[in-house]
C-alpha cells in the first residue's frame, strides 16, 4: 500500500534507564494538523525523531508512504519530513546563509522570498543569532520550508515563545497547511493551543498511545487523563 | 666546529643548570624537585639508547631497511600513545597509524623524489622523527577537539541532519574548526622561526660548523616538512574520526563511543 502517512507498528524505544516507547502502533495520515499532546516524558518527543529518522526503534519498524524507513535515502526522507526542534538552533552566518545550509542552490532572491512567506522579508543581510526567540523559530522553519517539506514534525516549536510569537507561528502553520497542503506533526501539552490546531489528536503516556481521534472524540473520553490533555474535563 | 669540543665532562658541567633548576623548585616550594631529576636522568638515558641504535642507520655502509624498520616503530608507537592520551571512548590506533603513515609516505616521497635530501639512513630517520614527533600533539589535539564539537554542538549537527544534510556535511563546520585549532599553534610556530627562537636542526647544524646560510635551508625544508606533516596528519586523522561519529545512515552516534 503507498499511502500519504508515516506509521509507527510496533514500535519500542529502550533507554538506559527505561522504556521510552513501548510497542507503539499509531498511524498518521499526511494532511492536516496532527497534534500529539501528553504530560512530560510520555515519548512525545522520542516519537517525533523516529519519524525523522534521527534515532531508530529498538524494535518495530517506522514506514512513510508504506516504505520501512530502513529502506529508504535517509537524505531525502528528511527533506520530504522536516523537522523543527522546540528551541531555535541557528547556524553561523546571516538568516540568508542559513537558508543556504538547507538548499545551496538558492538564489538571492529565493531566499528573500522564502524568508517573507514566514514575515522575515527583511532580515535576510542580519546575523540569525542576533535575532529574537520567535523570529528565530521563523527561520528555523524558513529553513525547513527551503527543503520543500511534505511534512513538517514540530516539538513543541512555541514551547519557549511569548503569547504574540506563538501566535505568529501558529498563524503560519495554519497558512502553510492550507495554502501548500503541508501537513504537520504538532507537539503540545498545551490544551488551548491543541484546540485552535488540531484537526486529530493523539494522547500520549508512558510511552504508549492512549487515545487517538478528534478532539470532540476525546472530550468524552472515559480516561480524565485523555479529557484533560485536550481542555474537556 | 663547537660539537666537537663537546666531552662528557662539558656535559657534567651543563649539569649545573638542572641543579639550578632543582634550587628553584625548593626556594619556591614547587614540589618538582623529584620530577626535575627523573626528567634529566631519563632523557640523558633516551638519548644515550637511542644514539646507540642511530649508529646502526646512519652509517653510509649501514642497510636502508633499518631506517625503514625504525621509521615503521615510530609510526606505532605515536599511534599507540595517541590513543593512551586521546583516552578510550574511541579505538583510534589504527587510524593513528595510518595518519601517520600516509603523512610520512609524503613527505618522505617529496624530500626524497626530489632530491632535497639525499636518502640515506643518516637524513631518513631524523626527518621522519620529525614529522612524527611534531604530528603527535597537534594529532591528539584535532581527536580531543572533535569530540568536543560532536558532544557540545549536537543540537546544531542534528539540525543540519534534519534539514537531510549527510553525516559528513552536518559536521563539516566543526571538522573545519577542530583542524584549525589543532594547525594553528603549528603555524604560529612557523611564523616566529628565527624571530622568536632559533629552530633545533638550525641551532644543531651551526654548533657541528655547517655554514649558516646551508644551516637556514636546512631549516627551512624541515619547517616546511614539519608543517605538510601536521597537516597531513591532522587531516586524515580529522575525516577518519569524523565518519565514526556517524552511522551508515546518517545519525549522530553517542560521543562516549558506544554506538
Amino acid at each position: 500500500m503507498n499511502t500519504s502517512n508515516l506509521a509507527l507498528n510496533g514500535v519500542s524505544v529502550a533507554a538506559a534507564d527505561r522504556q521510552v516507547l513501548d510497542g507503539v502502533d499509531l498511524t498518521i495520515e499526511a494532511t492536516g494538523f496532527t497534534v500529539i499532546a501528553g504530560p512530560s516524558g510520555a515519548g512525545k518527543s522520542s516519537l517525533l525523531r523516529l519519524l525523522n529518522r534521527l534515532d531508530v526503534p529498538s524494535s518495530g519498524t517506522v514506514t512513510w508512504r508504506g516504505d520501512d524507513l530502513s529502506t529508504l535515502d535517509v537524505c531525502a526522507h528528511r527533506r520530504e519530513v522536516g523537522y523543527v526542534a522546540q528551541h531555535p538552533v541557528l547556524f553561523e552566518g546571516t538568516a540568508a546563509d542559513n537558508l543556504a545550509v538547507a538548499d545551496p542552490s538558492l538564489s538571492p532572491d529565493g531566499r528573500r522570498a522564502l524568508l517573507a512567506r514566514v514575515g522575515l522579508g527583511d532580515i535576510a543581510d542580519q546575523e540569525a543569532r542576533t535575532l529574537s526567540g520567535g523570529e528565530a523559530q521563523r527561520l528555523c522553519l524558513a529553513r525547513t520550508l527551503a527543503t520543500g517539506p511534505k511534512v513538517i514534525l514540530a516539538d513543541e516549536p512555541t514551547a519557549s515563545l511569548d503569547a504574540e510569537a506563538t501566535r505568529l507561528i501558529e498563524q503560519l502553520a495554519v497558512d502553510l497547511a492550507r495554502r501548500d497542503a503541508v501537513a504537520w506533526i504538532w507537539v503540545s501539552h498545551d490544551p488551548a493551543q491543541i484546540g485552535r490546531l488540531a484537526d486529530t489528536v493523539v494522547v500520549m503516556a508512558d510511552g504508549t498511545v492512549e487515545a487517538t481521534g478528534t478532539i470532540a472524540d476525546l472530550a468524552t473520553h472515559t480516561d480524565p487523563t485523555v479529557r484533560q490533555a485536550v481542555g474537556a474535563q | 666546529m663547537i660539537a666537537n669540543t663537546m666531552t662528557p665532562i662539558g656535559l657534567a658541567f651543563s649539569g649545573v643548570l638542572v641543579l639550578i633548576t632543582v634550587a628553584i623548585s625548593l626556594w619556591r616550594g614547587l614540589d618538582l624537585g623529584p620530577d626535575i631529576l627523573v626528567a634529566c636522568g631519563r632523557a640523558a638515558a633516551q638519548l644515550t639508547l637511542v644514539g646507540a641504535a642511530l649508529h646502526l642507520v646512519v652509517d653510509d655502509d649501514d642497510p636502508l631497511i633499518l631506517s625503514w624498520l625504525w621509521i615503521v616503530a615510530m609510526i606505532a608507537f605515536a599511534a599507540v600513545t595517541t590513543q593512551r592520551r586521546v583516552g578510550s571512548a574511541h579505538r583510534i590506533v589504527g587510524l593513528a597509524a595510518l595518519a601517520f603513515a600516509t603523512a610520512t609516505a609524503v613527505c618522505v616521497a617529496v624530500l626524497f623524489g626530489f632530491g632535497v635530501f639525499e636518502l640515506q639512513g643518516r637524513a631518513l630517520v631524523p626527518l621522519a622523527g620529525m614529522m612524527v614527533g611534531n604530528s603527535l600533539g597537534a594529532t591528539v589535539l584535532v581527536c580531543t577537539r572533535l569530540a568536543a564539537e560532536a558532544d557540545e554542538h549536537r543540537n546544531e549537527i542534528e539540525a543540519r541532519l534534519a534539514l537531510g544534510l549527510s553525516g559528513s556535511a552536518a559536521f563539516a563546520p566543526h571538522v573545519r574548526r577542530a583542524l584549525r585549532q589543532a594547525l594553528i599553534p603549528q603555524i604560529e610556530r612557523t611564523k616566529s622561526v628565527g624571530i622568536v627562537f632559533l629552530p633545533g636542526a638550525m641551532v644543531g647544524l651551526v654548533l657541528a660548523g655547517v655554514d649558516v646560510s646551508e644551516a637556514v635551508l636546512v631549516q627551512a625544508a624541515v619547517m616546511f616538512l614539519v608543517l605538510g606533516s601536521v597537516t597531513m596528519t591532522t587531516a586524515v586523522m580529522a575525516l577518519g574520526l569524523s565518519a565514526r561519529f556517524f552511522t551508515a545512515d546518517h545519525r549522530l552516534r553517542a560521543t562516549t563511543g558506544r554506538s
